[in-house]
């Protein structure tokens, strides 16, 4: 398996930014940068890692197992994240939660029959001083309103 | 290109110490922190002893700003020069702890200043690594951060033999990947070693045996971002911003029922009361504060009287049995369902808790039931005392402090605020089909 040529090169420096024999360490921002060009933790990504790091393919399912931004299936093309947690949720965040799955006809987790948008109810994303919040993809967009998240979706519908 | 984090201007009332160059035209870009006092604290340390260093930081009386509050001077004195091993600088840039969002504000407007930091705290205990562990939903923060790093390389502020100082370091940001609880220092040490992010037993403490077994300083982003000023003003100076055993400035989060919610660098010290009604412009829509978490979800609550007569510093809020916490402060106004409140942060807790410890894991998942329960209007007084018991088991059994952490705010909002719990009481009945969802083992 092989990566575009700016992750190989992202990976050929990363262990030496560790210590010597402990380049385990290399494991979670190896997945999560490959999981930026493969869209999931793959099989075949998981025995691709474990194979460079010299480790057991049972140690790097230990790994996805525990993070929540591992993703154990395809999502969509855009994956919407939705913050409910406290902060949001005094700014109505659990009522954009309500509208997008209603909107989408999806839930927590699930992805649209096209493929294009998968859903997420996530915990605190640290934008609490700009609630409501949300993420698309890696991109924060801050103080979000109803008419804002309709057209949000409106326009990755119709991308 | 990025959401702007900050009002244009600055309240009249900030003590603005690491926020001095957030509103500079290219604030992140190496040559506007040099030309700003960047470095300077840096090249005073090189010519200090390790002690010389260590003993300014203890004069600065900071403490750390993660939210535990412990004193960072004291912290990196424990750190065993002598040892053979290598000694290692983490930076916790694992912000996650809900209403806190501040270690953002600092890394999108002024990495260098958290380099500067770590630069100082290396030359303290003689290390010449270090990481910057920064959550993984915080990516355009890695970039900016790995983008700040490359500058520092590049003009020889990292790297080898440090504009002539001899002294040599070595930096790198590593993602997290989604897990509350690495925020935890010894989770985020495994986490950093390729690990499920759980908790390790203590001692021995990071100081001693941290980053692969080696000794370690780690600290929050916003601890390692204070300690060029502290270098540079002089550490007697920086205590003096605060107040008696706690110096300088903390960044304070504003969020929830607020009309003026923000990021704001306030002196130790600052009265509840100014920060809510002169920094926030008042609760929203004029209405009255019920209550307010004074730094992130995981302290425990206050009632808007008890909030009111308060300080934002470690020992008020100690004195009130709470925490000054991470400076992450959520606000509710009168109109607020506080059993709404309860459940959405347990359900938190009960999502991120990592299940090492039987506590917090079973602990969780019942609390999250019974408040469940109790919000649908088919809980029973025996859930309301039984919420306080389970609570009450969970504290000091665990680990690490998430079971704390769980069951502290969840305990203050029911004993301050029954009265809302039991007028949800019998308010429904349920068939049998409908209560078995609500009490399903899968949660």
């Amino acid at each position: 398996m092989t990566f575009s040529p700016e992750l190989e090169k992202r990976f050929a420096e990363m262990a030496a930014k560790y210590p010597e024999g402990r380049q385990k360490a290399c494991l979670i921002p190896m997945l999560m940068y490959a999981q930026d060009e493969v869209g999931h933790m793959t099989e075949e990504l998981k025995e691709e890692v474990a194979k460079r790091l010299n480790i057991s393919v049972l140690e790097v399912n230990e790994v996805v197992g525990y993070y929540t931004m591992m993703r154990k299936k395809r999502m969509g093309k855009t994956h919407l994240q939705i913050c409910t947690n406290i902060s949001c949720l005094l700014w109505d965040g659990d009522q954009l939660w309500e509208r997008a799955c209603q909107k989408l006809g999806i839930g927590h987790n699930e992805v649209t029959a096209d493929g294009k948008i998968s859903l997420e109810e996530v915990e605190c994303i640290g934008a609490c001083s700009w609630a409501p919040a949300i993420q698309v993809n890696y991109d924060f967009q801050h103080h979000v309103t109803p008419e804002q998240l309709d057209k949000l979706i409106d326009d990755l519908r119709n991308a | 290109m990025y959401p702007s984090l900050l009002h244009e201007t600055p309240h009249p009332d900030e003590q603005i110490v690491l926020g001095k160059r957030f509103r500079l035209p290219d604030s992140r870009r190496i040559d506007t922190y040099l030309a700003s006092e960047g470095y300077q604290g840096f090249l005073k340390a090189a010519q200090m002893t390790p002690e010389q260093i260590i003993d300014e930081v203890k004069a600065s009386n900071l403490r750390g700003r993660g939210g535990a509050g412990f004193p960072t001077g004291l912290k990196w004195s424990f750190v065993p020069r002598q040892s053979p091993k290598p000694k290692y600088i983490v930076v916790n840039g694992d912000e996650s702890e809900p209403g806190t969002c501040k270690d953002r504000v600092l890394i999108q407007y002024d990495p260098h200043q958290l380099i500067e930091g770590i630069l100082i705290a290396g030359r303290s205990v003689d290390a010449h690594r270090g990481w910057i562990y920064i959550r993984g939903e915080y990516r355009y923060l890695i970039d900016i951060m790995d983008e700040a790093i490359a500058e520092a390389y590049a003009r020889g502020w990292l790297g080898k033999n440090i504009q002539g100082t001899g002294f040599d370091f070595e930096l790198s940001t590593h993602t997290g990947a989604g897990a509350y609880e690495c925020g935890e220092e010894s989770a985020l040490l495994e986490s950093l070693e390729g690990k499920r992010g759980v908790p390790r037993i203590r001692p021995p403490f990071p100081a001693v045996s941290g980053a692969f077994q080696c000794p370690t300083i780690l600290n929050n982003v916003e601890t390692f971002a204070a300690v060029p000023s502290i270098l540079r003003m002089g550490g007697q100076a920086w205590a003096a911003l605060g107040i008696p055993k706690a110096g300088g400035t903390k960044l304070t989060c504003l969020t929830g029922h607020v009309n003026r919610m923000g990021v704001y660098e306030l002196a130790l010290g600052y009265p509840v009361r100014k920060m809510i009604e002169d920094i926030g412009g008042g609760i929203r829509g004029g209405k009255k504060l019920k209550a307010m978490i004074p730094g992130g979800s995981s302290c425990p609550i206050l009632t808007g009287e008890e909030a009111w007569e308060l300080n934002m510093d470690y020992d008020s809020m100690a004195k009130a049995k709470t925490m000054l916490g991470s400076g992450g402060v959520v606000l509710m106004d009168e109109d607020t369902d506080m059993v709404k409140a309860a459940l959405r942060i347990i359900r938190f807790y009960q999502h991120e808790s990592c299940g090492w410890c039987i506590p917090c894991r079973e602990g969780t998942m019942w609390l999250k039931k019974l408040l469940t329960r109790l919000d649908e209007g088919v809980g029973t007084v025996k859930d309301i005392d039984l919420v306080g018991d389970l609570a009450d088991n969970m504290l000091g059994r665990t680990f690490c402090p998430l079971g704390d952490a769980a069951a502290m705010p969840t305990m203050s909002i029911v004993r301050k605020f029954r009265h809302e719990f039991e007028a949800k009481l019998g308010r429904k009945t349920v068939s049998m089909a409908g209560l078995s969802q609500l009490v399903s083992i899968t949660g």
